[in-house]
C-alpha cells in the first residue's frame, strides 16, 4: 500500500512502488496532464512537484512519494489563475501543448525561489524542459510576465 | 505558379492516387448543404453546413477538417468562418471533424494534414461556410422582422435591422434551420475584415495549460488495456523464436502475441506492459540489413554522385560552361537521417468489435488511416470511426502510407479482447524508421572573370519517399525521379545561364517519409551554402551576390532584403561572430534568414536569427510568428545536433540525450519579420524550416573562413 496526497488529496493505492510516479499518476488516478516524454529524465514533460520541488516523475518511483505531498499541473491552479497560466495566456505560448504542463511546473519553482529571475536563472531552471515545437522565445517571455504580475500583485 | 512548383506538383497527385485507389470525393465541394439542418433542428441547434453549428445558447462551434499538432488550426481556421459570420469571436469553440469526404482537403482530396497547407486550402470553404450561415441567419430574423433580407446587418453574433431591433443568433438558430441554404453567397471585401489579419489568440491555450487537452496519449476507455511492441531491431528483419516465460509471469500481463509488426504485450497498464516486453527474449532472424552502416551508405552516395543520374533539369550547358569558368568550385553536402521526435511518443487507441471499430490517435491522414483500419480489421471503412485527438506533435511522421502505428494497433485490439492502447517508448519510437532520408549533394559551379555565376550542376543522391508506396505511380507521374527528393532544387531561382540537376535514387530498406519541410530540408541547405560558397569564389558579399542573381523574382528578393536590413546586414560584429544569410522558396511561401553566431573551443553559439516571411495574405500574424519561430529553432536542431546512424544494421540512437533538441539555453534571439502584401496565401508550417541551417552554416564562415559541408555541424570537420 502506497499513500501520497496529490493536489491536496489523500490517495492510497495497491501498486508496485517501483512503478514511476508518472504511470500511477497518469493510470491509476487517471490525471493525464502530466506526460510521457523520454522515460528517462531527459525531456521534462513529466514534471512534477513532490513537497513542492521539481522532480522528473518518469524516473522517480511511486515509493518516492509516500507520505509526501505531490502536485501534478492539475492542481497548479484549476481555474488558471496562477500567474504562469495568465502570463503564458497572454504570450499565447503553446503549439502543440504537450510539453508546456512540465514547462509551467518547472517554472513553479523557478518562480517560488528566485521571484524576479534573470534570463540566467531561467536557462538554468528551465534547460531540463524540451519543446520540439520551438516555443522557448515565448516561455522566456511569459516568466518575465508572471514574475511582474506577482510582485504587481504582491505589492497591491 | 509554374509547373515546376512542388506543392502543386504534390497536390496533383495525391488528387488523382486517391481517387484511384479508394472513389473519394476530389476538389472543392460544399458539404452538407440541406441535408444536415432539418435534423439538425430537432437538436436545438442550428448546423447549416459541415462546418459549422450554432447553438440556443449562442456558442459557435467550428468543425474543423484539419489537425491540431501546435501550427494553430483550431484558430485559424475558425477565424475565417467566425469573420465571414460576424460571430461574437468570444463565443467561438472548435471540434474535431469525423472521417467524411465531406471533410476531404479540398486541393488533395483525402482527408489529411501537412504540406503546410491547412489555411491556403480552407480560406474559401471555411469563409464560405460562414458566410452561408450568416445568409440564412438574417433571412430568419427578416421573416420574424417581415422586413427585407437587404435591410438587415449582423455585428458580433446578432442580426440587426433599423436602429433598435436586434436579435442573437442563438435566438434565431432554430429558425435558420428550417431553412434553405442559399445557393450562392457574396464574401466580405476584404477591407472589413475585424478577425482575418489580426493577431489573435489561439482557443487552444488555456486548455493546453491546465492538463485538460486530450492527446492520443490520454485516451481512456472502460475496460481499456495497454500494449507494448517488441519491433524488429534491424529492419527487414523478422522473428524467428520468442521465449515469454518471464514476461508471462509477471504481473498484470494479459496476453502476448506475435503480430505482423513484431511482439505485443498486453497488460493492465503501461509499466506493467513495458517491463513485461523488455522482459522477452527474442531471437531474430536479422536479415538483409544486418550489415547496413550509415557510413558505407555515405561512401556509396559519394561513389554515385560521381556518375551522371537522371536529368531533372537542363537550361543551357553546364558542363561545358564550367570548363570554361574563369574560376570554378566543387563541393560535396551531405546530410543524415532524422527522426520527427515529436515530444508525444507514437500511440493509438483502438476498441474493436464484431462489427465495428472506434479508432483514437492523433492522426495527420485521417482518410488512409481508416482504410488500413479496416482492412486490418477486416471491416468496411464506414464501419471503422476515427477520433482525430489532439497531437503532441506530428512533423509528417503521423502521415504514413502505410498507418504504421494503426494498423499494428488494431492487430493488438484482434488479440485483446478488449479496448487497447498501444503506446511507443521514446526508444521504440526512435527505432521505428520513417525518417527524413539521408542525402548527398555534389554540386558544381564556376564564375566568369567578373565573377558572375555562370555555370551550376546538382547531383543528388538519396531514397525517395514515394517509391514503394501506394502513391509511386501518380506522385511520380512517369517521371524517373521523386520531385519531393528534389524540391527546392530543381526550382533554383537564381539567374545562372546553365543550371543542370540530375538524381540519383537509392534503394536501401530504411523507412522513410516526409519530415516538416520535406526535400526543402537539404536542398535549402546545400544550395545556398554553395551560392555562399560561388558569392566567396567571386570575392562578393554573399548577400549582394545572391541581390544580383534574384533581380527576376521580386518576392524572394523582398524576403532577403527585409531579412537583411532589420538583421543590420552591414553593420560590423565583434571579432569572433559572424553573419550568415539564406532565401528559400517552399509551400508557396518565401523566406529568409539571417542567423549570427560565434564559434569557441569548436563550439558554435547561435546569438540571433532574423527571419522574414512572405506566405502572401495571412490569417493570424501571431501564429505565422510563433511558426516561423518554431520553425527557425527545428531547422537549427537539426543543423547543430542531430544525425541517425546505423552500425550493424541498428540504429546508433535512442533518446534526447543522443539525439538532442534545441534546449531554452541554446535558444537564439529570434525575430520575425512578415512581408504585407496581396498575393495568394501560401503555407507557414514548414517554411519557416528550411533556411535555418544554411543562414548558421553560412555564419560560421563568416566567423571562422571554415566552411561546413555536413550536417550536423561539427567545426572539426568543416573545411
Amino acid at each position: 500500500m502506497t499513500a501520497f496526497t496529490v493536489n491536496g488529496k489523500k490517495v492510497e493505492l495497491e501498486v508496485d512502488p517501483s512503478t514511476p510516479l508518472l504511470w500511477v499518476v497518469r493510470e491509476n488516478l487517471g490525471l493525464t496532464g502530466t506526460k510521457f516524454g523520454c522515460g528517462m529524465a531527459q525531456c521534462g514533460a513529466c514534471t512534477v512537484h513532490i513537497n513542492g520541488e521539481a522532480v522528473r516523475s518518469c524516473v522517480a518511483p511511486v515509493s518516492r512519494a509516500e507520505g509526501k505531498s505531490v502536485t501534478t499541473i492539475e492542481g497548479l491552479s484549476p481555474d488558471l489563475s496562477n500567474p504562469l497560466q495568465r502570463a503564458w495566456i497572454e504570450e499565447d505560448v503553446p503549439q502543440c501543448g504537450y510539453c508546456q504542463s512540465g514547462q509551467l511546473m518547472s517554472a513553479a519553482v523557478l518562480l517560488r525561489d528566485k521571484p524576479n529571475p534573470s534570463d540566467d536563472d531561467i536557462d538554468a531552471a528551465m534547460t531540463g524542459n524540451i519543446c520540439r515545437c520551438g516555443t522557448y522565445p515565448r516561455i522566456r517571455r511569459a516568466i518575465h510576465r508572471a514574475a511582474e504580475m506577482a510582485a504587481k500583485a504582491g505589492a497591491r | 505558379m509554374n509547373s515546376r512548383n512542388p506543392a502543386i506538383a504534390r497536390r496533383d497527385f495525391l488528387k488523382v492516387s486517391v481517387a484511384a485507389s479508394g472513389g473519394l470525393l476530389i476538389g472543392f465541394h460544399f458539404p452538407g448543404i440541406g441535408k444536415l439542418s432539418a435534423q439538425q433542428a430537432a437538436t436545438s441547434s442550428f448546423m447549416p453546413n459541415a462546418f459549422v453549428r450554432i447553438g440556443t445558447d449562442e456558442r459557435v462551434t467550428v468543425i474543423v477538417n484539419h489537425s491540431e499538432m501546435g501550427q494553430g488550426v483550431y484558430t485559424s481556421l475558425p477565424m475565417l468562418l467566425a469573420e465571414e459570420l460576424d460571430a461574437d469571436w468570444t463565443k467561438v469553440g472548435y471540434e474535431s471533424a469525423p472521417v467524411d469526404p465531406k471533410y476531404n482537403h479540398p486541393a488533395f482530396g483525402m482527408q489529411m494534414t501537412g504540406g503546410s497547407s491547412s489555411v491556403w486550402s480552407g480560406l474559401e470553404q471555411f469563409r464560405q461556410a460562414g458566410a452561408a450561415a450568416r445568409a440564412m441567419l438574417i433571412a430568419a430574423a427578416a421573416q420574424q422582422w417581415n422586413v427585407d433580407a437587404s435591410s438587415c446587418r449582423t455585428e458580433s453574433g446578432a442580426v440587426l435591422t433599423g436602429s433598435d431591433r436586434k436579435l442573437s443568433y442563438g435566438h434565431l438558430a432554430a429558425a435558420a434551420a428550417k431553412l434553405t441554404p442559399p445557393a450562392k453567397v457574396q464574401l466580405k471585401d476584404p477591407k472589413t475584415f475585424k478577425l482575418i489579419g489580426k493577431p489573435i489568440k489561439r482557443l487552444d491555450t488555456p486548455d493546453k495549460l491546465n492538463g485538460r487537452v486530450e492527446f492520443g496519449i490520454d485516451v481512456k476507455l472502460p475496460g481499456m488495456l495497454t500494449a507494448v511492441i517488441a519491433r524488429p531491431p534491424i529492419f527487414a528483419a523478422k522473428m524467428k523464436t520468442v521465449d515469454d516465460a518471464r514476461a508471462r509471469s509477471m504481473p498484470g500481463v494479459r496476453k502476448i502475441v506475435a503480430i505482423p509488426a513484431g511482439i505485443a504485450v498486453v497488460a493492465d497498464t503501461f509499466w506493467q506492459a513495458k517491463t513485461a516486453r523488455d522482459a522477452l527474449r527474442v531471437e531474430w532472424d536479422e536479415g538483409s540489413m544486418r550489415d547496413f552502416d550509415t557510413s558505407k551508405m555515405m561512401q556509396d552516395f559519394r561513389e554515385r554522385a560521381k556518375t551522371p543520374g537522371t536529368s531533372v533539369r537542363k537550361d543551357g550547358d553546364a558542363e561545358a560552361a564550367f570548363a570554361g569558368a574563369a574560376k570554378k568550385l566543387e563541393a560535396v553536402y551531405e546530410v543524415p537521417y532524422l527522426s520527427h521526435l515529436m515530444m508525444e511518443p507514437l500511440n493509438c487507441t483502438v476498441d474493436l468489435k464484431a462489427d465495428s471499430c472506434e479508432v483514437w490517435t492523433g492522426s495527420q491522414f485521417q482518410t488512409i488511416d481508416r482504410a488500413n483500419a479496416a482492412k486490418a480489421a477486416g471491416l468496411p471503412p464506414e464501419k471503422v470511426q476515427l477520433h482525430t485527438t489532439f497531437l503532441g506533435g506530428g512533423f509528417g511522421r503521423r502521415a504514413n502510407p502505410a498507418s504504421d502505428f494503426t494498423v499494428e494497433a488494431v492487430h493488438v485490439a484482434k488479440a485483446a479482447g478488449a479496448p487497447v492502447k498501444v503506446i511507443w517508448t521514446r526508444e521504440d519510437d526512435m527505432a521505428g524508421g520513417w525518417y527524413r532520408p539521408a542525402f548527398l549533394h555534389a554540386i558544381a559551379g564556376g564564375v566568369d572573370a567578373s565573377g558572375n555565376a555562370v555555370s551550376w550542376r546538382s547531383r543528388l543522391v538519396g531514397q525517395s519517399i514515394m517509391a514503394g508506396t501506394p502513391f509511386a505511380a501518380m506522385m511520380m507521374k512517369g517521371k524517373a525521379y521523386d520531385p519531393a527528393s528534389v524540391e527546392g532544387v530543381d526550382d533554383l531561382p537564381y539567374s545562372i545561364p546553365n543550371v543542370t540537376v540530375e538524381s540519383h535514387q537509392a534503394e536501401i530498406a530504411v523507412p522513410v517519409q516526409w519530415w516538416r519541410s520535406v526535400g526543402h530540408s537539404h536542398t535549402a541547405f546545400a544550395v545556398e551554402c554553395f551560392v555562399d560558397e560561388l558569392a566567396a569564389l567571386a570575392g562578393k558579399d554573399p548577400y549582394q551576390f545572391r541581390r544580383a542573381l534574384l533581380q527576376k523574382q521580386p518576392r524572394h528578393l523582398g524576403v532577403l532584403d527585409l531579412a537583411a536590413q532589420k538583421a543590420g546586414w552591414d553593420k560590423p560584429l565583434p571579432p569572433g561572430m559572424g553573419r550568415g544569410i539564406a532565401v528559400h522558396f517552399a509551400f508557396a511561401s518565401y523566406s529568409a534568414h539571417v542567423a549570427e553566431v560565434s564559434v569557441k573551443d569548436n563550439q558554435v553559439r547561435v546569438h540571433r536569427m532574423v527571419c522574414a516571411i512572405d506566405c502572401g495574405q495571412y490569417v493570424n500574424p501571431n501564429i505565422i510568428q510563433a511558426q516561423a519561430e518554431g520553425g527557425a529553432i527545428f531547422g537549427a536542431s537539426a543543423a547543430l545536433f542531430q544525425e541517425l546512424t546505423f552500425a550493424n544494421g541498428r540504429l546508433q540512437q535512442t533518446n534526447f540525450h543522443t539525439f538532442p533538441v534545441m534546449r531554452i539555453n541554446e535558444c537564439p534571439e529570434i525575430e520575425t519579420h512578415i512581408v504585407e502584401n496581396n498575393e495568394k496565401s501560401g503555407g507557414i508550417g514548414e517554411p519557416g524550416v528550411p533556411c535555418a541551417a544554411p543562414a548558421i552554416a553560412n555564419a560560421i564562415f563568416a566567423a571562422t573562413g571554415k566552411r561546413i559541408r555536413k550536417l550536423p555541424i561539427r567545426i572539426t570537420e568543416a573545411v
